[in-house]
């Protein structure tokens, strides 16, 4: 723990050089544009905005993307509160009581209530990870291919039992990601599989291509379907009204601990930070004495997604630096990214790359205060971004996304990929198939066949070996349990009630 | 939003559209096809024990299968859907393809053009067919982005991106 914490230190002073404070600011603005743009979000944001990394060193460059992410995660709650228009999927809970505040000329509270509680979720999910984090990687040093394969399970499972969406859609999108993923170059008998004789898909598909695909074209597609006219409303942020409403916040700490807590347990088993702001949301209406004021333009009711949706945003990065399973697609890109940058995710990171993950680590409490005091000072500039029509907008983001598409591979078939993935995207959003199962599949493919396979090698093809100790049966077992917890939550309900109606 | 799209009579593409219920049948059925392609492709490499384990089309078969029975429940669900909810009117989609089908052609003259040309003509061209705007302020963000797009990509970052004949005579 002691060696943890001036590991730590080690990483401030690592974080705190200047050129990667430059980067640190440069990514936060930059996210919070990504955040507040339609089309443009954290996970093709950052994906579209690696190649221009491959030329730092892996500290600065996770710096700078990961700031991309916090600011992505500021940006949301802007369009929310001053537009009604949820700029990201996990910010729509937001909406329900901060544009309401707009309306009532309270948007000035309600930023920032809503960037103070954001900062307060993502402050305590870095802590979480501080402490967790290390002890998780040296926990999972000891994992072998079964343990491997079966914490993918688990990831995997709860997507299916705990995501909204209806669990075959989810299923089916899921297992897509894995055959996408297997196309190519076998990595474990080195022969070609399912490429049907193109050479384009000898690599297979790369996942970048299909984040800003799917995220962004997809998003643009949808985004014109809807016809969407910013009417935004006028965003005043003064130093009095942050003190002001900093000073009524305290009185909301039951409301903050809970949706850390929510966020945290959300962000890690990877069922992310969308469904963490609604539960939190929910249960915040449920337990509050206001409860029957929210979706009216209650403050409880801005802070309680937005601390929620921070926290799971945030520690979203725990089981993908200690175990390399990314737990949201954002954190996906992350680990996207530490692989080009010729880094091994995973526990190993925690001993190998010591400067790396502690800077990393250290820029993540940095980070979200730079980008709470550029946020509380430049909303009037974001919101003008906002202001900029449609029709402008979108054929520049559509540039932005064919040329990052290209310079993954600097490859032209990359581009036109890009465009049938993302007239995918928008089939798959309109009739409810969720695309980060996909996006998370596509990238953990090739490992978690890899670990299955070895597993079976090792056991002479016998499934057994998934339950042949206590470590592995385990985790199994939470999969399984995960898996069904959609059926396991209805018999208890139904269990509950009959005593009840007797 | 901006001025519509493809000319179409109003009263009819607000209310006219493909039912939602034959999108879900065509989603789950483009499904199932992936499925067969997938268990087709493992077949031909192997499915079996070979001599390192697991041969290559072990995974991708099983996959297969997964998607296969998931889509043939996800087909079931959308068979009983009521088929009276639109899935959109054709007046936004006729939106979508005014964006899906510049693009498109965008992709695919790409590697020929090179991606500045392509850039202004799809920018200056959206603003003016889509968004109404004059062709002066159209042509200037036009031009005006993919300029800083060069400046940042190939000046700064030092990232080569596809070039076409009009660059090769500027020499740049």
């Amino acid at each position: 723990m002691l060696e943890d914490i001036g590991n730590l230190f080690h990483g401030f002073a690592v974080v705190i050089q200047p050129l990667n404070i430059l980067l640190m600011v440069i990514g936060i603005l930059l996210g919070v544009i990504i955040g507040v743009l339609p089309g443009l979000g954290g996970a093709n944001g950052i994906a579209i905005l690696l190649p221009l990394t491959f030329s730092m060193s892996p500290t600065s460059a996770i710096i700078m993307l990961s700031c991309i992410y916090w600011g992505a995660l500021f940006g949301g709650a802007i369009t929310s509160v001053l537009f009604n228009i949820p700029g990201e999927p996990w910010s729509v809970a937001t909406t329900f009581d901060g544009y309401p505040m707009a309306q009532q000329g309270k948007a000035g509270e309600a930023l920032t209530a809503a960037f103070t509680s954001s900062f307060v979720g993502a402050l305590f999910a870095v802590i979480v990870i501080t402490l967790v984090a290390p002890l998780v990687a040296s926990f999972a040093l000891e994992f072998g291919p079964a343990e491997k394969f079966s914490v993918f399970f688990l990831a995997f499972c709860s997507f299916i039992g705990m995501g909204k969406e209806p669990p075959f859609k989810t299923l089916a999108s899921m297992m897509i990601g894995f055959a996408l993923a297997a196309v190519g170059l076998d990595s474990v008998t080195g022969s070609l599989r399912l490429t049907f004789g193109f050479t384009e898909l000898l690599n297979g598909f790369d996942f970048l291509i299909a984040v800003i695909g799917l995220f962004g074209i997809g998003e643009i597609l949808l985004t014109m379907e809807e016809g969407l006219s910013f009417k935004g409303k006028a965003a005043g942020i003064n130093p009095r009204v942050v003190l002001e409403t900093w000073k009524e916040l305290p009185r909301y700490w039951a409301v903050s601990i809970r949706s850390c807590l929510i966020g945290c347990w959300m962000g890690i088993s990877p069922a992310g930070a969308t469904p963490a702001s609604f539960m939190s949301y929910g249960i915040a209406k449920r337990i509050s004495k206001r409860g029957d004021n929210f979706g009216r333009g209650e403050i409880e009711g801005v802070v309680a997604p937005e601390t929620a949706a921070h926290a799971a945003g945030t520690s979203a990065l725990l089981p993908m630096l200690s175990l390399g399973v990314p737990g949201s697609p954002t954190a996906a890109v992350l680990l996207g990214g530490l692989l080009i940058w010729g880094l091994q995710p995973g526990p190993l990171l925690f001993v190998e790359q010591k400067d790396f993950v502690w800077g990393l680590i250290a820029s993540m409490y940095l980070g979200n205060l730079v980008g709470l005091l550029i946020v509380l000072t430049c909303v009037p500039l974001f919101a003008a971004i906002l202001r900029i029509p449609f029709s402008i907008i979108a054929p520049i983001i559509l540039v932005i996304c064919a040329i990052g598409a290209y310079t993954v591979h600097n490859s032209s078939f990359d581009v036109v990929l890009m465009m049938v993935f993302g007239v995918v995207g928008y089939a798959m959003k309109k009739t409810g198939y969720p695309l980060a199962p996909m996006v998370l599949a596509i990238v953990l493919g090739d490992k978690a066949e890899e670990a299955f396979r070895q597993s079976l090698l090792a056991s002479g093809g016998k499934l057994g070996i998934f339950f042949s100790n206590g470590l592995v049966g385990t985790i199994m077992v939470l999969g399984l349990i995960a898996l069904f917890w959609g059926v396991i939550a209805k018999g208890w309900s139904r269990l509950r009630r009959v005593p009840h109606a007797a | 939003m901006s001025k519509s799209g493809p000319s179409k009579p109003g009263a009819l593409m607000a209310t006219d559209g493909p039912p939602h219920r034959t999108i879900e049948i065509a989603v789950a059925i483009a499904c199932l096809i992936f499925a067969v392609i997938t268990i087709l492709g493992s077949l031909q490499v192997g499915i079996g024990w070979g001599a390192e384990g697991p041969q290559s089309g072990f995974f991708p078969f099983y996959i297969g299968l997964i998607v296969l029975g998931s889509s043939l429940v996800n087909l079931r669900h959308a068979w009983a859907l009521d088929p009276t909810p639109l899935f959109a009117n054709w007046g936004q989609l006729g939106q979508v393809l005014a964006v899906v089908i510049p693009t498109t052609v965008y992709v695919l003259v790409l590697p020929y053009t090179g991606i500045y040309l392509a850039s202004m003509v799809l920018i200056a061209g959206f603003m003016i067919w889509l968004g109404g705007y004059r062709w002066t302020l159209s042509a200037a963000i036009g031009i005006a982005i993919p300029v800083a797009i060069y400046l940042m990509f190939e000046k700064w970052f030092l990232v080569p991106l596809p070039k076409g004949p009009i660059e090769d005579w500027l020499g740049l």
